[in-house]
């Protein structure tokens, strides 16, 4: 096996207790970062099931003739966010509404006159489905003359967003945190190697090792245990993940391309951790 | 091979500690550098495997320029020289082929020409047999000899020594000294810093001595001496 692979792997033969106390770390601070990652997909999943059901309603002054509002129609798909627009005619209304509002199926049936307005139900692309492009195109439906009313659901869109940049960032700034306690961890540790092995390290500069071969292993051990770290924490969110579902609410887990970045990312505390640390250290052996 | 040209070695808080030495050492020569503890003999050495800074003047060793060397050329330099200390400095948790060994992993050695080069060598230092013991489990001059190995297992142009039997009876005293004879033989230039001066008169080989800082002889320059003098 290669030198520096077989030193990297000694580390953990020669300190198991410090290497355990490293990946521990790591693997806490990735699982708090993992969970509000699980938060912030749920909610983004939810946002985007809510969203497809955003549609923004003009309803139409009665008597609009037909012939306008058919060129209305094209019109109005015409926009660059606009997915679909739907006419809805007075009595489509009336019927989606007694087959809806089961309740009131008696009140409807009796009605004389058609209380309900014609309308164009209009649907946002996937991209434009937020408050920002809901709102203008609800003012550009406005300026059509026959109009006489925009309604659409800017309060829920608004506040959704905002909860998911909440869980977002919430998990960005614990997340954060944890990693740089989990870089202090894991310098502490290459610290302390680097001086337990500090005989052998001026041996190997006498022989005529390179500074970079020397700290070859040190970086490697760095970042296999932020691997650990990353697969524990991943299996961490995994077990949290099944119990959510089994007692709370059916939820969705990260996808295979969300968790290798876990796993990435961990690596990459622990590379960074040794790195800042190794450098250091090393000058003073 | 080793030429040192004026040179100067100021420690921050300790002084000057060597003051205008200059010498001139062959390929395959033995030198002994002698000198009272303190005179500036490890300096010397130290010059020459570039772990401490010239302050002023000139070393060169086997083609390198010491003093104007760039830290990431200090190993390539050191391949060339193989270092042997006092208090052996072999790792404790390794059997002595692999300590041997450990001097060709850490400069990239072919991994399948590794095994029968330390073979080589522990052969050559009258060690085959131990090949496996432990530093613990083998006499002082056995670790020597072992570290003695490890210096030579690059097929290094110069072997240090400093002070090589400083901690050994007079037994094994002889026998180091009688393999860095060897050594020499077989074409390798050897300097041993030493203050044992009846390994001195033994040999008829060229003395260096240096009193505080400053080379006060050197038998290739100088008169020959009366042996019995004080270096």
């Amino acid at each position: 096996m290669n030198l520096t692979i077989r030193e990297a792997l000694l580390a953990f033969r020669r300190a198991p207790l410090l290497s355990a106390l490293s990946v521990t770390t790591i693997a806490f601070s990735l699982f708090v970062v993992g969970l509000f990652g699980l938060v912030a997909v749920n909610l983004q999943n939810a946002l985007r099931s809510v969203a497809e059901r955003v549609e923004i309603v003009a309803y139409l002054l009665p008597g609009t003739p037909i012939e306008s509002i058919t060129l209305a129609e094209k019109d109005i798909e015409a926009f660059p966010e606009v997915h679909s627009a739907v006419y809805v005619s007075e009595d489509s209304a009336l019927a989606r509404a007694r087959a809806e509002l089961v309740e009131f199926r008696d009140v409807l049936q009796e009605l004389e006159r058609n209380p309900l307005p014609a309308s164009i139900e209009v649907k946002l692309k996937p991209q434009y489905r937020d408050a920002e492009h809901v709102r203008d195109v609800a003012e550009r439906l406005g300026g059509f003359g026959f109009v006489d009313d925009v309604r659409f659901g800017r309060d829920w869109v608004e506040k959704l967003d905002r909860l998911r940049q909440i869980a977002a960032a919430v998990g960005l700034v614990v997340g954060a945190a944890f990693a740089v306690v989990a870089i202090i961890i894991i310098g502490t540790t290459i610290r302390m190697a680097v001086l337990q092995r500090g005989r052998e390290i001026a041996i190997m500069r006498l022989v005529g090792a390179t500074n970079g071969f020397i700290r070859r292993p040190f970086l490697l051990q760095g970042a296999i245990k932020g691997m650990l770290g990353g697969l524990v924490a991943v299996g961490l969110s995994y077990g949290a993940y099944t119990l959510i579902n089994r007692w709370l609410i059916q939820a969705a887990f990260f996808s295979n391309l969300q968790a290798l970045a876990i796993v990435g990312f961990g690596a990459l505390i622990g590379l960074f951790g040794s790195a800042a640390s190794v450098g250091r250290h090393l000058r003073r052996v | 091979m080793i030429k040192f040209t004026n040179v100067f070695k100021a420690f921050p808080k300790g002084g000057l500690a060597l003051k205008d030495v200059s010498f001139h050492i062959a390929k395959g020569e033995f030198v002994f550098l002698t000198g009272h503890s303190g005179a500036g003999k490890s300096t010397v050495l130290k010059l020459v495997y570039a772990e401490e800074p010239v302050t002023s003047g000139e070393v060169r060793v086997s083609g390198f320029s010491v003093a104007e060397l760039r830290p990431r050329d200090v190993p390539m330099l050191r391949r060339r020289l193989g270092i042997v200390f006092q208090d052996f400095r072999l790792l404790e948790d390794r059997p002595a082929e692999e300590n041997v060994a450990f001097a060709l992993e850490v400069t990239g050695a072919r991994r399948s020409s590794i095994p029968a080069r330390v073979m080589r060598v522990l052969t050559q230092v009258g060690l085959a047999a131990k090949a496996q013991a432990y530093p613990r489990e083998l006499s002082g001059g056995e670790q020597q000899r072992v570290a003695i190995a490890r210096a030579l297992v690059n097929e290094p142009s110069v072997l240090l020594a400093d002070e090589p039997t400083g901690n050994l009876d007079e037994r094994a005293t002889r026998g180091v000294f009688q393999l860095l004879r060897d050594i020499n033989a077989s074409g390798t230039a050897v300097v041993m810093a030493t203050h044992d001066l009846d390994l001195v008169r033994q040999a008829p080989y060229r003395v260096i001595e240096l009193q505080e800082g400053a080379l006060v002889y050197d038998s290739a320059v100088d008169e020959p001496r009366d042996q019995t003098a004080t270096p």
